[in-house]
């Protein structure tokens, strides 16, 4: 008993360890932070900006709603793309720097390993996501008076468990493609995004994209988080999108865990887990 | 029970040739062991196996024949109570170039299970004894020299307090004062913690002053593996040179096709 409690208690200072070192990262990368900050508001006003452009030549919608919609699929797609990236983060960059070895031969269990990249990442995602909703609400005058926004973020807080598992998996893909892994993270994140009506209601989509919904927890995410955002929906009301998310958060965490660790396991055989090559 | 038991060591990857693929064999039946407290020297050129070997031994390479055992645990089976006891050091320091050495250090000290409060009371202490100036302590990795980044992994590899340090050419492109610094560095750190050494490299000098046994690696296999004076006489040589030379045909600056290949 008192093993176990010391090796709970060890793994715990590892997974501290491993979101403490991002949290120095996004320090000393500062300037970039800012940059890459002001590229994301910059890409999401040009989406919000659709429903404006829509109305202005002719079409007819309720443009306040339409745009808090596009808003709402707008920051969601960004993070997705934070946790992504930073799952991806651990091979793509440690790889980079040469510290790959050093890391994966440490004694930290690789889910402890994974699951600070997780938390770092949603942690982080929130933050810039929370100030990228803000700066674009603002510059829209968007007021979302009947919103729950306890509720939102219950459902983002859900819905990022699955969001990391489904990171773990293309988090390997670097070690597998030390070239193109990373770039393959960024095509998971679109083929996750394109069924799941991040700009439009998944049921205009062809019959196979809507089965392929039903399984991607950015589906639920957005359709939950539009309605308490929208609608003033409690999480009562969202049910119907909260279960999904709990039940594919359950599977895609050790899903994700056992990919990983099958494709570290034919790393190591293959001599690819080094530092180039 | 020795510090490190390696018996039979096998390991090949695959190569192309053009279409083709072949295995080559990067580790071919290798047996050793070390003993505690004791410091291994392996000569070998570039390809001859010496980072398989270690690589192996750092639980980053699976093996595909024989058994490696590091303190009586096997390096697959029971890789987390390997990697307990083992840390290393290479030829490339391996940082994150834009954190501070204590940042560096912090990340890694965590992984082996050392509070906030145990980091910012060790890590001082630790770089005073490799030599590092205090006030770069905040500087990032990539402004500091390729000595001063030397030391920071060998405190990396000291904080951690290892039984098992393994040494992988770790003085290779240093100024002959760095090089003499982490030399000496390595003996306090062995008369200090008995602390057990597999040292990889090119440096005749330098495996003979700090190993009490040398093993010569050629093409994955161990050709010798006997204190210095023995090996020089078993080859009839005068130098540990002409004994390697002796051995495998070859100079040791000479290279051989590199062993790994995907």
């Amino acid at each position: 008993m008192r093993a176990t409690v010391e090796a709970v208690r060890l793994q715990g200072i590892a997974l501290v360890g491993v979101v403490e070192r991002n949290a120095y990262l996004v320090k000393r990368y500062g300037f970039w932070e800012l940059a890459f900050f002001a590229w994301t508001v910059a890409n999401t006003l040009t989406v919000v900006f659709i429903a404006k452009g829509i109305d202005a030549t002719g079409g007819t919608l309720d443009v306040e709603r339409e745009t808090a919609s596009l808003l709402i699929g707008a920051v969601i797609w960004s993070y997705l793309g934070i946790v992504f990236e930073t799952l991806t983060e651990t091979v793509a960059w440690e790889r980079w720097e040469g510290t790959i070895e050093y890391t994966f031969m440490a004694p930290l269990a690789r889910s402890v390993h994974l699951l600070g990249m997780g938390a770092f990442a949603v942690l982080y995602g929130v933050l810039r996501t929370a100030a990228l909703f803000a700066v674009v609400a603002l510059f829209f005058g968007l007021a979302f008076p009947n919103a729950d926004f306890a509720a939102a973020l219950v459902l983002l807080a859900v819905a990022s468990v699955s969001f990391v598992g489904v990171g773990m998996v293309t988090a390997i893909l670097p070690l597998i493609s030390p070239e193109k892994g990373a770039q393959l993270g960024f095509i998971a994140q679109g083929m996750l995004l394109v069924v799941s009506g991040v700009y439009y209601p998944v049921d205009v989509m062809p019959g196979w994209m809507q089965a392929i919904a039903t399984i991607s927890p950015a589906t639920y995410a957005l359709h939950g988080i539009r309605a308490t955002l929208l609608n003033g929906a409690g999480l009562g009301d969202v049910w119907g999108d909260l279960w999904p998310l709990l039940l594919l958060g359950a599977i895609s965490i050790p899903l994700g865990l056992a990919v990983f660790r099958a494709g570290e396991r034919y790393a190591k055989r293959n001599g690819k887990l080094k530092r180039s090559g | 029970m020795s510090a490190v038991e390696v018996v039979g060591l096998t390991k090949q990857f695959t190569r192309r040739q053009g279409r083709r693929r072949e295995r080559v064999a990067a580790l071919d039946g290798v047996s050793f062991t070390i003993a505690r407290g004791e410091c291994v020297a392996i000569l070998g050129q570039n390809g001859s196996g010496k980072s398989t070997l270690v690589r192996v031994l750092s639980t980053l390479l699976l093996h595909d024949g024989g058994s490696v055992r590091v303190y009586g645990h096997d390096v697959v089976r029971e890789e987390r109570a390997v990697r307990r006891l083992v840390n290393r050091v290479s030829v490339e320091a391996s940082f994150f170039k834009r954190l501070s050495a204590g940042e560096n250090l912090a990340y890694a000290a965590r992984f082996y299970g050392m509070g906030p409060a145990e980091t910012r009371r060790r890590i001082p202490e630790i770089l005073a004894s490799v030599g590092f100036p205090a006030k770069r302590s905040k500087a990032p990795m990539e402004d500091l020299s390729r000595g001063m980044q030397q030391k920071v992994a060998l405190a990396r590899a000291l904080l951690t307090s290892p039984t098992l340090l393994l040494l992988d050419e770790p003085t290779t492109g240093l100024d002959p004062r760095s090089k003499r610094e982490v030399q000496e560095f390595i003996r306090r750190l062995r008369s200090a913690h008995e602390t057990s050494t597999l040292l990889c490299t090119h440096d005749m000098v330098e495996a003979e002053a700090l190993a009490a046994r040398v093993g010569i690696l050629d093409g994955g296999r161990l050709l010798a593996l006997d204190t210095p004076a023995a090996i020089r006489r078993r080859y009839g040589a005068t130098t540990l040179e002409d004994a390697f030379l002796a051995a495998t045909g070859r100079a040791l600056e000479d290279d051989v096709e590199e062993e790994e290949a995907a």
